[in-house]
């Protein structure tokens, strides 16, 4: 692998950014939450990028542990999200102010 | 030069998922962007990551969006757009950051030097997790735990609440 650890940080930050634009700028619960799923895949990239630089394996194992959060977080999110769609009837995050 | 190529794709299919219109048609651009950085893990010398990264994300996250996407009517979901004096700021402060980030990067010593190889093989992981890291490894199935305890309790109020509204 003859890649710098600075172009590998490079990619993680613009992933994270597009993942930053996506939970900001889309009005539907489903593609912000999808816009956090981007973010955790450009923390987890930078994560085993400084793994190798550093060779240690803390990175690596970190990443394991980004990967079991995002799984709670999706499983949580989406089960919040059918119930919201069930309340409200849509995916809007505005529509969901029935504070009940 | 394999990492660029991959990086490329992932970046490309990643600004297409997040501008598409269509829901399942973002969940699946999202996948060739997950299966790249499986790819890229495999490059950056975590082969255990890489395959749990396939099965994982792309194997289970991705399908549990693709359910509740399919599960739920999805048209006419017109997106109205944030008007332009709104989010001009923001993007002016974000390119900023973004010219800040990789100056940073840019000037740290060492971040130009080439990646050492290095590869730690499934077992060499599973020993440094199991010996360093037990007691988080037992915090997150914990919490992996509530929450499928929370995900059904949901959605058990939901069926209460609709056989209420039916009655």
């Amino acid at each position: 692998m003859i890649v710098p650890f600075g172009h590998v940080l490079m990619l993680a930050g613009m992933l994270f950014l597009l993942g930053v634009f996506c939970t900001l700028t889309r009005r539907n619960l489903v593609m912000i939450i999808l816009g956090v799923e981007v973010m955790l895949n450009a923390a987890a990239i930078a994560f085993v990028g400084a793994a190798l630089h550093w060779q240690s394996l803390e990175g690596q194992a970190f990443v394991l542990f980004i990967m079991a959060i995002a799984a709670t977080e999706v499983s949580v999110g989406l089960a919040l999200i059918v119930y919201a769609y069930r309340r409200s009837g849509s995916f809007d995050p505005s529509s969901c102010n029935l504070l009940r | 030069m394999i990492f660029y190529l991959t990086g490329g794709l992932i970046v490309a299919s990643t600004a297409m998922a997040i501008t598409r219109r269509h829901m399942v048609h973002a969940v699946i651009y999202l996948l060739f962007s997950f299966f790249g950085t499986a790819i890229l893990f495999y490059l950056l010398g975590a082969p255990l990551l890489a395959a749990l990264w396939v099965i994982i994300y792309a194997g289970a996250i991705m399908v549990l969006f693709l359910f509740v996407v399919m599960m739920i009517r999805t048209d006419a979901t017109e997106e109205v757009m944030f008007p332009l004096n709104q989010w001009l700021p923001a993007a002016i402060f974000g390119a900023i950051y973004m010219a800040v980030g990789a100056a940073v990067v840019l000037m740290t010593p060492g971040t130009e030097v080439a990646l050492p190889l290095m590869a730690g093989s499934p077992r060499e992981f599973a020993l440094y997790v199991f010996q360093n890291h037990w007691l988080s490894i037992e915090i997150v199935s914990l919490l992996l735990l509530v929450a499928l305890v929370g995900a059904m309790s949901l959605g058990r109020g939901k069926g209460r609440d609709r056989t209420e509204d039916e009655a």
